[in-house]
Protein backbone atom coordinates (compact mmCIF):
# COMPACT_ATOMS: atom_id res chain seq x y z
CA UNK A 1 0.00 0.00 0.00
CA UNK A 2 1.13 3.52 -0.70
CA UNK A 3 0.52 6.57 1.41
CA UNK A 4 0.88 10.13 0.22
CA UNK A 5 1.72 12.48 3.06
CA UNK A 6 1.45 16.15 2.22
CA UNK A 7 3.04 18.61 4.58
CA UNK A 8 1.86 22.20 4.31
CA UNK A 9 2.52 25.35 6.28
CA UNK A 10 -0.22 26.46 8.65
CA UNK A 11 -2.33 29.44 7.72
CA UNK A 12 -0.60 32.67 8.67
CA UNK A 13 2.92 31.20 8.61
CA UNK A 14 5.13 33.01 6.12
CA UNK A 15 6.13 30.99 3.07
CA UNK A 16 9.19 32.74 1.60
CA UNK A 17 9.63 30.20 -1.19
CA UNK A 18 5.98 30.56 -2.19
CA UNK A 19 6.19 34.37 -2.21
CA UNK A 20 9.32 34.29 -4.35
CA UNK A 21 7.68 31.94 -6.85
CA UNK A 22 4.61 34.18 -6.96
CA UNK A 23 6.83 37.18 -7.72
CA UNK A 24 8.63 35.27 -10.47
CA UNK A 25 5.36 34.12 -12.05
CA UNK A 26 4.03 37.68 -12.00
CA UNK A 27 7.25 38.86 -13.67
CA UNK A 28 6.79 36.20 -16.36
CA UNK A 29 3.48 37.82 -17.19
CA UNK A 30 1.10 35.59 -15.22
CA UNK A 31 -0.72 38.54 -13.72
CA UNK A 32 -3.59 36.45 -12.46
CA UNK A 33 -1.36 34.61 -9.90
CA UNK A 34 -2.54 35.98 -6.56
CA UNK A 35 -0.75 33.72 -4.12
CA UNK A 36 1.55 30.67 -4.12
CA UNK A 37 2.00 28.26 -1.22
CA UNK A 38 4.54 25.45 -1.26
CA UNK A 39 3.82 21.93 -0.01
CA UNK A 40 5.87 18.81 0.22
CA UNK A 41 4.63 15.31 -0.47
CA UNK A 42 6.22 12.10 0.73
CA UNK A 43 5.06 8.95 -1.08
CA UNK A 44 5.56 6.14 1.40
CA UNK A 45 5.50 2.51 0.32
CA UNK A 46 4.17 0.29 3.12
CA UNK A 47 4.43 -3.49 3.43
CA UNK A 48 0.84 -3.88 4.61
CA UNK A 49 -2.68 -4.03 3.22
CA UNK A 50 -4.36 -3.13 6.49
CA UNK A 51 -5.70 0.38 5.91
CA UNK A 52 -6.46 1.10 9.56
CA UNK A 53 -2.99 0.10 10.68
CA UNK A 54 -1.41 1.99 7.79
CA UNK A 55 -3.27 5.18 8.67
CA UNK A 56 -2.25 4.88 12.32
CA UNK A 57 1.41 4.21 11.47
CA UNK A 58 1.63 7.09 9.02
CA UNK A 59 0.08 9.45 11.55
CA UNK A 60 2.74 8.38 14.02
CA UNK A 61 5.41 9.07 11.38
CA UNK A 62 4.03 12.57 10.91
CA UNK A 63 4.14 13.26 14.64
CA UNK A 64 7.59 11.77 15.15
CA UNK A 65 9.36 13.22 12.16
CA UNK A 66 7.56 14.49 9.11
CA UNK A 67 5.71 17.54 10.48
CA UNK A 68 6.44 20.16 13.11
CA UNK A 69 2.98 21.05 14.50
CA UNK A 70 4.18 24.55 15.39
CA UNK A 71 4.17 25.65 11.75
CA UNK A 72 3.01 22.66 9.71
CA UNK A 73 -0.02 20.43 9.22
CA UNK A 74 -0.26 17.13 7.37
CA UNK A 75 -2.72 15.34 5.17
CA UNK A 76 -2.63 11.59 4.61
CA UNK A 77 -4.00 9.91 1.53
CA UNK A 78 -3.89 6.10 1.25
CA UNK A 79 -3.70 4.77 -2.28
CA UNK B 1 36.07 19.18 39.33
CA UNK B 2 39.26 20.01 37.54
CA UNK B 3 38.99 21.24 33.93
CA UNK B 4 41.14 18.47 32.53
CA UNK B 5 38.68 15.84 33.78
CA UNK B 6 35.63 17.47 32.21
CA UNK B 7 34.45 15.15 29.44
CA UNK B 8 32.52 16.83 26.66
CA UNK B 9 30.63 14.72 24.12
CA UNK B 10 30.56 16.44 20.73
CA UNK B 11 27.79 14.54 19.01
CA UNK B 12 27.50 14.10 15.27
CA UNK B 13 25.73 12.17 12.56
CA UNK B 14 26.25 12.16 8.80
CA UNK B 15 26.21 15.74 7.55
CA UNK B 16 27.41 17.41 10.74
CA UNK B 17 30.37 19.60 9.75
CA UNK B 18 31.24 21.98 12.60
CA UNK B 19 32.38 19.37 15.06
CA UNK B 20 36.11 20.12 14.78
CA UNK B 21 35.79 23.76 15.83
CA UNK B 22 33.60 22.89 18.80
CA UNK B 23 35.97 20.07 19.76
CA UNK B 24 38.96 22.42 19.49
CA UNK B 25 37.30 25.17 21.52
CA UNK B 26 37.02 22.81 24.50
CA UNK B 27 40.44 21.29 23.86
CA UNK B 28 42.13 24.70 23.81
CA UNK B 29 40.58 25.51 27.18
CA UNK B 30 42.04 22.34 28.69
CA UNK B 31 38.94 20.14 28.84
CA UNK B 32 38.62 16.59 27.51
CA UNK B 33 36.29 16.65 24.51
CA UNK B 34 35.46 13.63 22.38
CA UNK B 35 33.92 13.39 18.92
CA UNK B 36 31.11 10.87 19.08
CA UNK B 37 28.89 9.54 16.34
CA UNK B 38 25.30 8.99 17.46
CA UNK B 39 25.71 5.27 16.72
CA UNK B 40 28.68 5.09 19.10
CA UNK B 41 26.74 6.87 21.80
CA UNK B 42 23.83 4.46 21.40
CA UNK B 43 25.77 1.21 21.25
CA UNK B 44 29.15 1.62 22.91
CA UNK B 45 29.14 4.67 25.18
CA UNK B 46 27.11 5.95 28.07
CA UNK B 47 25.94 9.55 28.19
CA UNK B 48 26.30 9.58 31.98
CA UNK B 49 30.10 9.32 31.59
CA UNK B 50 30.14 12.87 30.23
CA UNK B 51 29.60 16.20 31.92
CA UNK B 52 28.55 18.15 28.84
CA UNK B 53 26.78 17.35 25.58
CA UNK B 54 27.31 19.54 22.54
CA UNK B 55 25.47 19.28 19.23
CA UNK B 56 27.45 21.20 16.62
CA UNK B 57 26.33 22.79 13.39
CA UNK B 58 26.16 21.43 9.90
CA UNK B 59 23.59 19.84 7.67
CA UNK B 60 22.70 16.70 9.57
CA UNK B 61 21.03 14.10 7.34
CA UNK B 62 21.17 16.62 4.50
CA UNK B 63 18.69 18.97 6.23
CA UNK B 64 15.97 16.80 4.71
CA UNK B 65 12.41 16.94 6.06
CA UNK B 66 13.36 19.97 8.21
CA UNK B 67 16.77 21.02 9.47
CA UNK B 68 17.65 18.91 12.49
CA UNK B 69 14.44 16.85 12.39
CA UNK B 70 16.04 13.52 11.47
CA UNK B 71 18.89 13.92 13.99
CA UNK B 72 16.35 14.79 16.69
CA UNK B 73 14.01 11.90 15.85
CA UNK B 74 16.87 9.38 15.96
CA UNK B 75 18.25 10.81 19.19
CA UNK B 76 14.83 10.82 20.81
CA UNK B 77 13.91 7.28 19.83
CA UNK B 78 17.16 5.85 21.20
CA UNK B 79 18.17 8.06 24.12
CA UNK B 80 15.08 9.89 25.34
CA UNK B 81 15.40 8.69 28.94
CA UNK B 82 19.14 9.28 29.14
CA UNK B 83 18.77 12.80 27.75
CA UNK B 84 16.07 13.64 30.29
CA UNK B 85 18.21 12.37 33.16
CA UNK B 86 21.25 14.23 31.88
CA UNK B 87 19.30 17.49 31.74
CA UNK B 88 17.62 16.89 35.09
CA UNK B 89 20.97 16.43 36.83
CA UNK B 90 21.90 19.91 35.64
CA UNK B 91 24.52 18.87 33.11
CA UNK B 92 24.84 21.35 30.24
CA UNK B 93 23.46 20.56 26.79
CA UNK B 94 24.41 23.01 24.06
CA UNK B 95 23.33 23.25 20.45
CA UNK B 96 24.86 25.55 17.88
CA UNK B 97 23.14 26.32 14.56
CA UNK B 98 21.94 22.90 13.39
CA UNK B 99 22.34 21.79 17.01
CA UNK B 100 19.85 24.48 18.09
CA UNK B 101 17.42 23.16 15.50
CA UNK B 102 17.91 19.65 16.89
CA UNK B 103 17.24 20.77 20.49
CA UNK B 104 14.04 22.58 19.44
CA UNK B 105 12.84 19.55 17.46
CA UNK B 106 13.68 17.33 20.46
CA UNK B 107 11.53 19.45 22.75
CA UNK B 108 14.47 20.22 25.06
CA UNK B 109 14.05 23.87 24.07
CA UNK B 110 12.17 26.04 24.95
CA UNK B 111 10.76 23.37 27.35
CA UNK B 112 8.19 25.77 28.78
CA UNK B 113 6.03 23.11 30.42
CA UNK B 114 8.39 20.24 31.16
CA UNK B 115 12.05 19.30 30.81
CA UNK B 116 11.38 17.83 27.41
CA UNK B 117 8.10 18.35 25.59
CA UNK B 118 6.65 15.43 23.60
CA UNK B 119 6.27 17.61 20.52
CA UNK B 120 8.19 20.72 19.50
CA UNK B 121 6.92 23.93 21.11
CA UNK B 122 8.77 26.18 18.70
CA UNK B 123 10.23 26.05 15.24
CA UNK B 124 13.27 27.33 13.39
CA UNK B 125 11.64 28.03 10.07
CA UNK B 126 13.03 29.05 6.69
CA UNK B 127 14.59 32.55 6.68
CA UNK B 128 12.34 35.35 5.46
CA UNK B 129 14.78 35.93 2.60
CA UNK B 130 14.33 32.28 1.51
CA UNK B 131 18.14 32.16 1.26
CA UNK B 132 21.13 30.86 3.13
CA UNK B 133 22.30 33.89 5.15
CA UNK B 134 26.02 33.85 5.89
CA UNK B 135 27.65 36.87 7.52
CA UNK B 136 28.81 38.30 10.85
CA UNK B 137 25.89 39.17 13.13
CA UNK B 138 25.75 41.39 16.20
CA UNK B 139 24.07 40.00 19.29
CA UNK B 140 23.00 41.66 22.50
CA UNK B 141 23.33 39.51 25.59
CA UNK B 142 19.94 39.49 27.31
CA UNK B 143 20.32 36.77 29.94
CA UNK B 144 20.16 38.21 33.45
CA UNK B 145 22.17 35.31 34.82
CA UNK B 146 20.00 32.26 34.19
CA UNK B 147 21.92 30.84 31.22
CA UNK B 148 25.02 28.91 32.27
CA UNK B 149 26.56 29.16 28.79
CA UNK B 150 26.88 32.95 28.93
CA UNK B 151 27.62 33.63 32.60
CA UNK B 152 30.96 35.26 31.73
CA UNK B 153 29.39 37.72 29.28
CA UNK B 154 28.12 40.98 30.88
CA UNK B 155 24.39 41.72 30.65
CA UNK B 156 23.51 43.84 27.60
CA UNK B 157 26.98 43.48 26.07
CA UNK B 158 26.99 43.39 22.27
CA UNK B 159 29.09 40.60 20.78
CA UNK B 160 29.89 39.61 17.22
CA UNK B 161 29.39 36.04 16.04
CA UNK B 162 28.92 34.79 12.50
CA UNK B 163 25.62 33.37 11.31
CA UNK B 164 25.35 30.80 8.55
CA UNK B 165 21.94 29.22 8.11
CA UNK B 166 18.89 28.92 5.88
CA UNK B 167 16.45 27.91 8.62
CA UNK B 168 16.87 30.15 11.64
CA UNK B 169 13.62 32.04 12.01
CA UNK B 170 12.50 31.35 15.57
CA UNK B 171 8.72 30.99 15.73
CA UNK B 172 6.04 29.96 18.19
CA UNK B 173 2.63 28.62 17.17
CA UNK B 174 0.75 31.72 15.98
CA UNK B 175 -2.17 31.31 18.37
CA UNK B 176 0.15 31.03 21.37
CA UNK B 177 2.86 33.41 20.23
CA UNK B 178 2.24 36.24 22.72
CA UNK B 179 1.75 33.94 25.70
CA UNK B 180 4.83 31.82 24.97
CA UNK B 181 7.03 34.82 24.28
CA UNK B 182 5.99 36.46 27.55
CA UNK B 183 6.80 33.27 29.44
CA UNK B 184 10.17 33.06 27.69
CA UNK B 185 10.96 36.61 28.79
CA UNK B 186 9.64 36.12 32.33
CA UNK B 187 11.69 32.94 32.76
CA UNK B 188 14.88 34.74 31.63
CA UNK B 189 15.20 32.33 28.70
CA UNK B 190 16.06 34.84 25.99
CA UNK B 191 19.85 34.80 25.76
CA UNK B 192 20.88 36.69 22.62
CA UNK B 193 18.94 39.04 20.31
CA UNK B 194 20.08 40.40 16.95
CA UNK B 195 20.96 44.12 17.01
CA UNK B 196 22.53 46.74 14.71
CA UNK B 197 25.81 48.60 15.33
CA UNK B 198 24.03 51.02 17.69
CA UNK B 199 22.68 48.15 19.78
CA UNK B 200 19.08 48.64 18.56
CA UNK B 201 16.85 45.67 17.80
CA UNK B 202 16.78 45.99 14.04
CA UNK B 203 15.23 44.20 11.09
CA UNK B 204 16.93 42.56 8.13
CA UNK B 205 19.84 42.47 7.42
CA UNK B 206 20.79 42.79 11.11
CA UNK B 207 18.25 40.14 11.95
CA UNK B 208 19.28 37.68 9.23
CA UNK B 209 16.21 35.44 9.34
CA UNK B 210 13.19 37.43 10.54
CA UNK B 211 13.17 35.76 13.97
CA UNK B 212 10.38 36.61 16.40
CA UNK B 213 11.58 39.23 18.92
CA UNK B 214 14.99 39.16 17.14
CA UNK B 215 15.77 35.92 19.00
CA UNK B 216 19.18 34.42 18.21
CA UNK B 217 19.61 32.19 21.27
CA UNK B 218 17.50 30.80 24.09
CA UNK B 219 17.94 28.49 27.06
CA UNK B 220 15.52 26.32 29.05
CA UNK B 221 13.93 27.63 32.26
CA UNK B 222 16.71 26.02 34.34
CA UNK B 223 19.43 27.56 32.14
CA UNK B 224 21.41 24.37 31.46
CA UNK B 225 20.09 23.64 27.95
CA UNK B 226 21.11 26.28 25.46
CA UNK B 227 20.76 26.75 21.73
CA UNK B 228 21.95 29.49 19.42
CA UNK B 229 21.93 30.05 15.66
CA UNK B 230 25.22 32.03 15.30
CA UNK B 231 28.58 30.30 15.72
CA UNK B 232 30.64 31.13 18.83
CA UNK B 233 33.25 28.50 17.91
CA UNK B 234 34.16 30.47 14.78
CA UNK B 235 35.25 33.49 16.79
CA UNK B 236 37.35 31.78 19.43
CA UNK B 237 40.44 33.90 18.69
CA UNK B 238 40.44 37.66 18.17
CA UNK B 239 41.97 37.27 14.71
CA UNK B 240 39.01 35.30 13.42
CA UNK B 241 36.89 38.43 13.85
CA UNK B 242 36.35 40.15 10.47
CA UNK B 243 37.51 43.52 11.86
CA UNK B 244 40.38 42.26 14.00
CA UNK B 245 42.99 44.58 12.41
CA UNK B 246 40.87 47.64 13.23
CA UNK B 247 39.24 46.75 16.55
CA UNK B 248 41.41 45.41 19.33
CA UNK B 249 39.93 42.67 21.48
CA UNK B 250 41.79 40.45 23.86
CA UNK B 251 39.81 37.34 22.91
CA UNK B 252 37.35 36.27 20.30
CA UNK B 253 33.78 36.92 21.41
CA UNK B 254 32.85 33.25 21.23
CA UNK B 255 35.47 32.07 23.69
CA UNK B 256 33.41 33.25 26.67
CA UNK B 257 30.62 30.79 25.81
CA UNK B 258 32.94 27.81 26.22
CA UNK B 259 34.67 29.31 29.27
CA UNK B 260 31.29 29.94 30.91
CA UNK B 261 30.09 26.38 30.58
CA UNK B 262 33.41 24.91 31.76
CA UNK B 263 33.36 27.30 34.73
CA UNK B 264 29.87 26.10 35.63
CA UNK B 265 30.88 22.43 35.51
CA UNK B 266 34.02 23.15 37.58
CA UNK B 267 31.95 24.83 40.29
CA UNK B 268 29.01 22.46 40.34
CA UNK B 269 30.41 18.95 39.86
Amino acid sequence: MEADVTISLNKGVADPEGSNVKKALNLLGFDEVMNVRTMKTFRIDLATTDRVKAKKDVEEMCKKLLANPVIQSYQIELR
Amino acid sequence: MDTKYIKVAVLLIEGTNNEQEVYLAFKRLGADPELLHLKQLISKKDLSDYQCLMIPGGFSAGDYVRAGAIFAARLKSALRKQLMEFAEKGYPIGGICNGFQVLVELGLLPALDSRMSDYPQASLAINDSARFECRPTLLKHESKGNCIFTKDIPYQEVVLMPSAHAEGKFLFPLEKQDEYLQRLIDNDQVVFRYVDTQGNYADYPWNPNGSLYNIAAICNPEGNVFGMMPHPERVFYRYTHPDWTRVYKENGDGKAVFESVLGYIRRKF
